[in-house]
Parts: C-alpha cells; sequence; structure tokens
C-alpha cells in the first residue's frame, strides 16, 4: 500500500526565521495546495462578475479548476469544472453564459447551474438498470463544500469542516466594509476587466511583499522619483498636478521612517492589516462633490467614521490581497512551486461621482497593469528571491526585523510603536501556514 | 484635397489621398517610430507625439476611448516622461538586465487622410523581446492618428490593440510596444 509521509513541518518554521525548502520544494507545495488552499476560504470573486443566470467565470482553487456560476434563481454557486461522466472540463472558456443549463462538449450530458443532472442522452435506452441517472450524486457535477459572501464578495471552502466565512475573516472583513461603506450605495460593482500578471515564484514570496512596509521606498525609488520630477514641472506650469502623480511620487515621499509610523495588526489564520491612509481626502472639489453625496446617504457622522477608517492594505490568508480605498484586489493563484497567477481587479463604488471611480483607476492603470511602473521591479525581486532560495547558498530566510518586540493580546499581533515596518506580518503568515500544515 | 466629384473607386476601406507619397512617408514614420524603440531612444519616441498626443493600448478589442477605462497604457506625454525617467534611473531593478526587442511594423494601410494633412493608418507589428535568456512575442495592431506639422508628422492618438491583450502576462511590459 502506498504511503504518504507527511514530514513533520514544525521543524521547518522557527518564530524568527523559515527554511528555504518552504518556497522550493514541490512535495511541500503539494501538502499546503492540500491543507491550506484547498481547505480554507478562498476568494472566487464578485457577484457582479456574473450577473444574469448562467453567467460563469472560471477559479482555481488550490490545485482545483472551479467554477463561479449564477443560478435562474439568483444564486451562485461553485462547482468542480468536471463533467461526471468521463472528467471532461466543461468550460473550455474562462468565463461566459452557459445558458439554460450546462452542457459536456464530449457526450453532451447536461447539468443545471447548481450542478444537478438534467439529462443523459439516451438516458433509458442506454442506463436504464445502471446506477447512473439524476439522484446519483455521483453523475452531478461536483460542488464546493461551502459557498458563502460577505458584500458581495463570494469564497468557497473545498473541505467540509472549518471556521465559517465571517469567523475565519474576522477582522479584516474590514477589507470589504471599508469599500462598500465608501459607496454612497453602500456596495461596489465590479470593472470587467482582470489584468493577470504571472510571477516565476512561490506564492508565499508575494504575500509577504504585500504589507513588507520596508520595501517600497528601496524597490520604488525610480519610479517615485521619476513622478516627483514631473509632477513638479506640471506643478510650475499649470498649478496643480493630477493625484495619479501623487500615487506614484509617494513611493519616493514616503520614507522608511514615515513607513515605521504605520502599524500592522497580525490575526491567527494569517490576516494582515496595515494601516496608513494613502491621504486620498484632498480638499479638490471632486472630494468634495463626494463628501456631499457620502453626507446625503450616511449623515455627517456616519460619514466621518467611514473616511476615518485607516487603512492601506488588508491581506487575507493565503490568497487576497485588498487596497480598500483605492477599490484593488488582487487574488493569488499559485500554479506551481515557483510560478504564481495573480488577478487584478477594480470595482466601482455604487453612487460615487464619476471622478472618485476615475482616481482608482488610475491606480489600477499605473500600478497594477501589465505595464505597471510598480510591480515591475517587485516582480524582479520575487523572481530573484525564488532563484536565491533554491540555491544551497543557506538555509534560512529570516524574518528578525523589530522581532521580540511585538505586542499580543487575544492572540492578534500588534506592532510597537514606530515599527511599522517590523516583520511581524511574514512571522505571523508562517506561524498560520506551520498550524495550518499540522492540523 | 479637394472632395471628389466623382465617387472614389472603394478598395478595401482605402480613401483617396496623395496616393503613394503619402503611404510612402506613413510607411517611413511608422518603421523609424519602431526603431527608436529598437534603439532604447526614448526621448526621440516621446518626441514622435504631440503635445495632446496619448499613447493607449486597451485590454480588450473593443474599447472605443481609453478614458475612464482600464488601460494597460493610456499615457499623455507627461506619463510617457515618467515611465522614460523611471527606466533610465539607475535603481530600477528590473532593467539591469540584458533586454532588448525587435519590431516588425507591416501591412500599411492608410484608413482616412483629410485635406488638412491628418492621417489615420493602420498597420500590423510583431515585437520580440529579449530578457535575459527568455524571448517573448507581442503582436498586433496599431492605429496612428497623425498630424502635418512642419516638423513632420506628430501622433495625436497611437492605438495599439495587441492580440495577446487578454493573456496572461508572463513577467510584465516596461515600455512602449
Amino acid at each position: 500500500m502506498l504511503q504518504e509521509r507527511v514530514p513533520d513541518f514544525a521543524k521547518f518554521v522557527e518564530p524568527d526565521r523559515v527554511r528555504r525548502e518552504v518556497y522550493t520544494d514541490p512535495q511541500i507545495f503539494d501538502h499546503e495546495m492540500q491543507r491550506v488552499h484547498e481547505r480554507v476560504w478562498i476568494y472566487c470573486g464578485h457577484e457582479s462578475q456574473v450577473p444574469r443566470a448562467g453567467d460563469y467565470y472560471t477559479v482555481q482553487i488550490g490545485r482545483q479548476p472551479m467554477l463561479m456560476v449564477r443560478g435562474k434563481d439568483g444564486k451562485i454557486h461553485v462547482l468542480y469544472n468536471r463533467c461526471p461522466h468521463r472528467g471532461n472540463m466543461m468550460c473550455g472558456d474562462r468565463h461566459g453564459n452557459a445558458g439554460e443549463f450546462f452542457r459536456c462538449s464530449y457526450h453532451a450530458w447536461t447539468f443545471q447551474h447548481d450542478g444537478r443532472l438534467r439529462s443523459i442522452p439516451m438516458m433509458e435506452s442506454g442506463y436504464a438498470g445502471t446506477r447512473f441517472g439524476r439522484g446519483n450524486p455521483d453523475c452531478d457535477m461536483k460542488k464546493a463544500a461551502r459557498v458563502e459572501s460577505y458584500r458581495g464578495f463570494v469564497f468557497a471552502s473545498l473541505a467540509q469542516e472549518g471556521p465559517g466565512l465571517l469567523e475565519f475573516l474576522g477582522a479584516s472583513k474590514v477589507a470589504f466594509d471599508d469599500m462598500c461603506d465608501r459607496a454612497p450605495e453602500g456596495e461596489v460593482e465590479i470593472v470587467p476587466n482582470c489584468f493577470r500578471v504571472i510571477q516565476h515564484s512561490n506564492w508565499k514570496i508575494f504575500l509577504e511583499n504585500q504589507l513588507d512596509a520596508l520595501h517600497p521606498s528601496v524597490v520604488h525609488q525610480s519610479t517615485g522619483r521619476a513622478a516627483m520630477e514631473v509632477e513638479k514641472q506640471i506643478r510650475k506650469k499649470t498649478g496643480q498636478a493630477p493625484l495619479s502623480y501623487h500615487m506614484l511620487s509617494a513611493f519616493a515621499e514616503v520614507t522608511i521612517e514615515k513607513w515605521d509610523g504605520f502599524q500592522t495588526l497580525n490575526y491567527p489564520y494569517g490576516h494582515c492589516i496595515l494601516t496608513g491612509y494613502m491621504g486620498l481626502r484632498p480638499k479638490d472639489p471632486d472630494t468634495l462633490a463626494y463628501e456631499k453625496v457620502m453626507q446625503k446617504a450616511y449623515g455627517k457622522k456616519r460619514m466621518e467614521e467611514i473616511f476615518g477608517v485607516n487603512i492601506h492594505h488588508v491581506l487575507i490568508y493565503p490568497g487576497l490581497s485588498v487596497q480598500s480605498p483605492l477599490q484593488q484586489l488582487r487574488a493569488v493563484r499559485p500554479l506551481g512551486v515557483d510560478q504564481t497567477l495573480t488577478e487584478i481587479w477594480h470595482f466601482r463604488l455604487k453612487g460615487a461621482p464619476e471622478a472618485i471611480y476615475r482616481r482608482s483607476l488610475a491606480y489600477y492603470n499605473l500600478v497594477n497593469s501589465p505595464a505597471t511602473l510598480i510591480n515591475a521591479d517587485d516582480l524582479e525581486n520575487f523572481w530573484k528571491v525564488h532563484q536565491g532560495l533554491a540555491s544551497d547558498g543557506g538555509d534560512w530566510v529570516s524574518f528578525g526585523r523589530h522581532y521580540g518586540r511585538d505586542i499580543e493580546k487575544d492572540g492578534v499581533v500588534e506592532t510597537g510603536a514606530n515599527m511599522g515596518t517590523s516583520e511581524a506580518p511574514m512571522r505571523n503568515q508562517m506561524k498560520a501556514w506551520a498550524r495550518y500544515m499540522k492540523d | 484635397m479637394a472632395k471628389a466629384s466623382k465617387p472614389a473607386p472603394k478598395k478595401a476601406g482605402v480613401q483617396k489621398g496623395n496616393g503613394r507619397d503619402t503611404q510612402h512617408a506613413v510607411e517611413q514614420f511608422l518603421y523609424r517610430q519602431a526603431a527608436l524603440l529598437d534603439a532604447k531612444n526614448w526621448q526621440g519616441y516621446i518626441e514622435l507625439f504631440a503635445e495632446d498626443g496619448v499613447y493607449w493600448m486597451p485590454p480588450d478589442l473593443s474599447y472605443k476611448t481609453w478614458e475612464g477605462m482600464p488601460a494597460i497604457f493610456a499615457e499623455d506625454k507627461n506619463l510617457m516622461t515618467v515611465r522614460m525617467k523611471r527606466v533610465l534611473h539607475p535603481d530600477a531593478w528590473s532593467q539591469r538586465p540584458l533586454w532588448g526587442t525587435n519590431h516588425v511594423v507591416a501591412n500599411v494601410m492608410i484608413e482616412k487622410e483629410s485635406p488638412g494633412g491628418e492621417v489615420v493608418v493602420r498597420s500590423r507589428f510583431h515585437m520580440m523581446e529579449l530578457r535575459r535568456d527568455d524571448v517573448r512575442h507581442f503582436a498586433g495592431g496599431y492605429t496612428h492618428h497623425l498630424r502635418k506639422t512642419k516638423d513632420g508628422y506628430r501622433i495625436k492618438l497611437q492605438r495599439v490593440d495587441m492580440t495577446n491583450a487578454q493573456a496572461a502576462y508572463d513577467y510584465v511590459l516596461q515600455v512602449w510596444v
């Protein structure tokens, strides 16, 4: 009998450092897909991606190709993208509309949008007396074990057991609250364009970079400086430069000392919040017009509460990075031990003036498009990190910055005053990882 | 050119213009523009754009305008200058490794030519890029909206429809295609 040998992952993770195999070993990758991604809540998409019955989007959960589909009753289902007959993939396109029902392209078995078998050709003559037919769950398209959504953001878990979505998200749900609350109508709508970028590095390298507050001033200096120079020239000529230049020049203007002034909050499931609002409340006419609409929708007190939420970035482990004040998100899909796909989306605030959308659009285009002025240098570093970790030049990855100075309260790890660049998020992610791998 | 009194023969969308002179001038312009990219002459490339010129690469063929829409590139001369300065900065880490491109531009078709010398021209391109030891290919169509000036043509709008626009990007694009 085949016996699976599960390594003792505890010995790979120490509180302030991690063994390099965690990033480079294909066997460990398989284990983590099984123990982490194919078990916890993974972001599938936003409800507005599939507005009509039959609309579907394919989504990768761990190693599993899944479909997010809208049923005739308006409910959203998440199914394995696989025909139960001979295993044929059901939908070969990335997204589309299945019509009244799914129809397999191989032998024309058809299925309802919720995955239940609808018909088999020659059902009577070919299958009478066999175990195959309606009512046998083996003949349905298999469903994700659990599907839940929060404020329009759909998640699925491939495991029956585990915390519910809200318990899992915990404080990190603020990513969605912050985004939706900033909409006068209290909800957001997806802009139907997904930028997809492949990184040649392990998925954890991307995650660890998201809340690494020290890296921007090192890695993005070139763009920050370039934008600053042009911003100055425009200001000299016209008096005011568009906010989009500030989005870029901030990478040079916000020094390491300033980043240290922010704070990270780290949670047991591996999630993390980086505070430090991006200063998107200038006193320009667009912002003032937006504030007027917001005040009408919420009243002054509630509006101030909403604008007072101080968030730069939320990381929902193990695969979602959200920048709520700019309505952007990046979903992380590991493709292999050294290959990771990011799917990058942005949203419209329902009821907000067009100018406010244009602001988030500028960030989406400049920072997150495939011609990004920012992420290019990150990707270069990710690749180099992965290459380095694959070598025998050392065994450990260090997460020692401000180690020993974290403040722990009720399982939540906060960085201390002026320690925003602490490597607490990486330590916390690996602690969560080790726990997922063991349980 | 005055409006023709008798209808021009319809030939694959070509309107009657300066005939071979315009065709030749426009082709030379497109080839030289591509050569500037391959020579990494970013400043020279930017200067081919009119003061209000825009370089635009939509993520999808169906897009009608760059304004208020997601874009892979949507850059006026100021933003193009940011991109150039960034690429030339010594700490642009991703620019360190050996890289280069080779552009081929062909199938040049003049779509429209106005009496004032404004030309809309379509062409197809193929770009091969080497980065370290990896080769990537990008291909698609250009639509140039050109304005005639005393210094030659200047670009009002260059639309770049990449055949691989919707495909996943293995790494990203660093400069204009």
